[in-house]
């Protein structure tokens, strides 16, 4: 494009004219376009997620093999490992099951599943964006300065994680990743102030809420938890930004002693306040990691069925009581820090209570595949997955939900088993659900099945033969965070050691899963290559954003009209009404 | 806006700029639409129904904003009470509590007095921006009488801002010429967090008044100005109403 003379005004400021200038606007347009917005934020997802699972590999290796030396390293040592485990569980849990779901296929999709064509406030978008990248090279900056990076989990508790005598990492490294996690918690909740207001305010014509698709009921419900939970977060990690730096005491006990230092005149604070400040938080955050998934997961798996989604303001019901009560349960991770015991079992009520919503969501979706004749193509494979998965790990839920129970298995791998089955292996199958389904949208190319079904089977065989056998090991006392499970005295090495075998299997079966992931990587190339569709709509969908020009909309298209809910399959045949289908073709009822 | 002139065909479709140019200085579409509804703009499409559609959308995202603003000063205040309350068992099983009361300087009650009238001019510039008689004004090129009325009474609402901002500087002073700092007490910590994070809103308060009133200088369209004008009112109400509650905490609440 000819850059045009700037159009002189010379009453205008300078960078009004400037933003006036045809060439700076389009650019303008362009970086706060929400799909370069949604493309950026996956790609930012994808380079966490890559990095992740690489250090979940080393993790896993020296879980194994403790005598092992890493290339161009040398030997793991334990404060390595924390450190591993930090990152490891910071990067999944921030950048990916929080980024892509929402952030990344939010800004993709929802615009398009709205009938609207833009967000609502683009440039707060591109703020977003940019402060999670940022954030992100902030939190890797951690691996690099002196000490490395934070030792301390993901869930950073205190005391150990207020002061820098904790050990390596808990002082600059720890600092990073406060500032890191800092900006993250501003840019999700700029994220999450566009998409409420873009779905209150931008619906088309006739898209009224029942008649919102349940995709965009989980991006709703998730994107009001994160105002609600990433404030709580911000305000946590300032006061324990105080304490490092600012003499206060807000997470120090009186008379703490760490690494043999006491601690004293430090106010009576308490590191059971933090677990309070961070659980409401991070509670909260893993619905925020799968509600997308559950919305997505309930319309594939009515599209590739043919059938309307079973109960569907059920659904829409169960979506938000998930969200609700969601916020009440952050007790349930406390069990075993001293929580109050009446407080415990309140907690155990609400969480067993998130047991119902939960198990009619999974009822809903097996009676709206039940009996019919599923297309098993690859987007319904991996919305049977998810399905499978959320059954799997959501089962020992109520068993850890029990304080008498917990008591045990908190802090074994049982509780590891539990959550990486069903929140990130099930958020990653969420994903790949979006990748496979929505890729006729996103590349104009349908991902190749043969690759697609390889892919979901030996990643389905990798999920289970990595995740299951950590509840046999957590079961026989193999605890978390430990860096070595040999060379440890006393009775307990015998039964560590027995778990050996097993946890031999378990490498393997992760190193299995991550290589299970080239075939994707190949399908997402060979694609590149292939001509592009010319079916707009291969699924048969019913939603907008395969409306023809719906995701690609030109700025003279007539805006979009919704005339019914989504999934409208006719009972017998191969028909169905799309959202935006003018006409009802049925010979049956209408709504 | 009732119509005058129906615009030729080629102005009425123009296609969107994204605002960066070329377009009128007011909506042109105001001609009948041919449809005979008087060419009722809530019967266009969302996101073309015009200003009010535009000032409801920045409205909705400001209350979702501060609803997660509001959040962070609950966890403050949690903590707040939850600290007053925690203490631990010495040696000889006393229980200590090192909680002492910061005492609160007194020019506080100013200050708040002068938020509180910030306020007040702030919503008498809100309103000004909504008065038929002066957009129809600016309407027929009779000057902006929408701008100087609503920048005069910003620019008092700006001044009574950084009143209060110098006031609460002058408490921070007093303060610590009385050997009071941030890590001088478990109270006195939540005297700092709490003055000091509200006066960053109020910052943020007072670099969004700065860019309203330039907007009412500089931009040619009403319906900007009105949302730049309108939002940083609101918000200002907002943490006017939060300091109220604060203030409280701090002077009574100890």
């Amino acid at each position: 494009m000819n850059p045009l003379p700037i159009p002189t005004n010379p009453g205008a400021p300078f960078m009004a004219r400037l933003l006036r200038h045809e060439w700076v606007s389009a650019k303008l347009r362009h970086a706060t376009h929400h799909r370069t917005i949604g493309f950026g934020y996956l790609l930012l997802s994808l380079v966490a997620v890559i990095i992740g699972a690489l250090l979940s590999l080393i993790m896993r290796t020296h879980l194994a093999w403790p005598n092992w030396q890493l290339p161009l390293h040398g030997p793991i040592l334990p404060e390595e490992y924390l450190a591993l485990v930090t990152m490891h569980g910071t990067l999944m849990l921030f950048f990916v099951l929080t980024v892509a779901p929402q952030s990344g296929f939010g800004n993709l999709i929802l615009p398009a599943q709205l009938g609207t064509r833009h967000m609502a406030f683009p440039r707060i978008n591109a703020a977003g964006l940019y402060l999670t990248a940022f954030a992100l090279v902030t939190l890797l900056a951690a691996f690099f300065v002196p000490g490395g990076a934070p030792i301390g989990g993901w869930t950073a508790y205190p005391p150990l994680s207020a002061t820098p005598l904790a050990g390596p990492g808990q002082g600059f490294g720890m600092d990073l990743w406060l500032a890191s996690i800092a900006l993250f918690s501003i840019a999700t909740t700029l994220n999450a102030i566009n998409m409420l207001t873009t779905i209150t305010n931008l619906r088309c014509e006739g898209l009224t809420w029942e008649r919102l698709p349940l995709t965009v009921w989980g991006w709703f419900t998730a994107a009001l938890l994160s105002i609600l939970a990433f404030s709580v977060l911000l305000a946590a990690i300032l006061l324990l930004f105080c304490d490092r730096h600012l003499h206060s005491g807000f997470f120090f006990p009186a008379q703490d002693l760490i690494s043999g230092t006491l601690l004293q005149h430090r106010g009576d604070g308490s590191p059971l306040l933090w677990l309070h400040l961070f659980w409401f938080f991070g509670h909260p955050e893993v619905y925020i990691a799968i509600l997308p998934g559950m919305g997505l997961t309930s319309m594939v798996i009515a599209n590739f069925s043919r059938r309307r989604v079973f109960a569907y303001r059920l659904m829409i019901a169960t979506t938000l009581l998930i969200g609700f009560l969601g916020i009440l349960v952050w007790g349930h991770h406390m069990f075993v820090a001293g929580l109050n015991p009446f407080a415990g079992t309140a907690f155990s009520i609400s969480t067993i209570a998130i047991a119902l919503p939960a198990a009619a969501k999974v009822f809903s979706w097996l009676a709206t595949t039940w009996g019919s004749r599923p297309r098993l193509a690859t987007p319904m494979l991996f919305a049977l997955g998810f399905v499978s998965l959320f059954i799997t790990g959501g089962l020992t839920g109520p068993i850890l939900a029990q304080p008498i129970l917990d008591e045990y298995l908190h802090n074994t791998f049982f509780v590891v088993a539990h959550f990486h089955l069903i929140m990130a292996m099930a958020g990653v199958f969420g994903l790949f659900c979006a990748t496979y389904y929505w890729a006729p949208l996103l590349f104009h190319r349908t991902l190749s099945e043969p690759l697609g079904k390889l892919h979901f089977w030996t990643t389905l065989l990798g999920a289970y033969s990595t995740f299951l056998p950590m509840h046999f090991t957590g079961l026989a006392a193999e605890p978390r965070h430990y860096s070595q499970l040999t060379g440890i005295a006393g009775p307990s090495a015998a039964l560590l050691q027995s778990t050996l075998p097993l946890q031999r299997h378990i490498t393997a079966s992760a190193i299995f899963l991550v290589c299970a992931q080239l075939p994707f990587f190949l399908n997402l190339l060979l694609a590149w290559r292939r001509p592009a569709n010319k079916d707009t709509n291969p699924w048969d969908a019913t939603t907008m954003e395969w409306a023809p020009n719906a995701f690609n909309p030109h700025p003279i298209d007539q805006p979009s009209i919704v005339y019914r809910g989504p999934s409208h399959y006719a009972d017998t045949g191969t028909e169905f009404l799309p959202q935006w289908s003018p006409v009802n073709t049925f010979n049956t009822e209408a709504e | 806006m009732p119509s005058t002139i129906t615009p030729p065909e080629i102005d009425r479709h123009r296609i969107s700029d994204g605002n960066n140019g070329h377009r009128p200085p007011t909506d042109k579409r105001t001609g009948g639409n041919g449809e005979g509804d008087g060419d009722n703009w809530n019967n266009r499409p969302r996101g073309h129904r015009g200003p009010h559609e535009r000032i409801s959308q920045a409205r909705i995202g400001l209350f979702f904003a501060l609803g997660g603003d509001l959040m962070f000063f609950v966890a403050l205040i949690s903590v707040f009470f939850v600290t007053k309350a925690s203490g631990h068992f010495d040696a000889y099983d006393h229980f200590i509590n090192q909680w002492l009361p910061t005492a609160i300087p007194s020019i506080l009650w100013l200050n708040t007095i002068a938020l509180l009238l910030s306020s007040v001019t702030a919503e008498i510039a809100r309103r000004a921006m909504f008065r038929d008689v002066d957009a129809m004004d600016e309407w027929f090129g009779l000057g902006r009488p929408v701008s100087y009325r609503a920048a005069l009474w910003l620019s008092a609402t700006l001044a009574l801002g950084i009143l209060f901002l110098a006031g609460q500087w002058v408490a921070w002073d007093q303060l610590a010429a009385q050997h009071v700092f941030f890590r001088s007490n478990p109270s006195s910590h939540f005297f700092y967090l709490i003055t000091i994070t509200h006066a960053v809103h109020l910052f943020l308060g007072i670099v969004a008044l700065i860019v309203a009133l330039a907007a009412l200088k500089f931009s040619r369209s009403l319906a900007t100005r009105q949302v730049f004008v309108d939002t940083t009112v609101w918000y200002w109400h907002v943490m006017g109403a939060l300091w109220i509650f604060l203030f409280l905490l701090l002077e009574f609440g100890q």
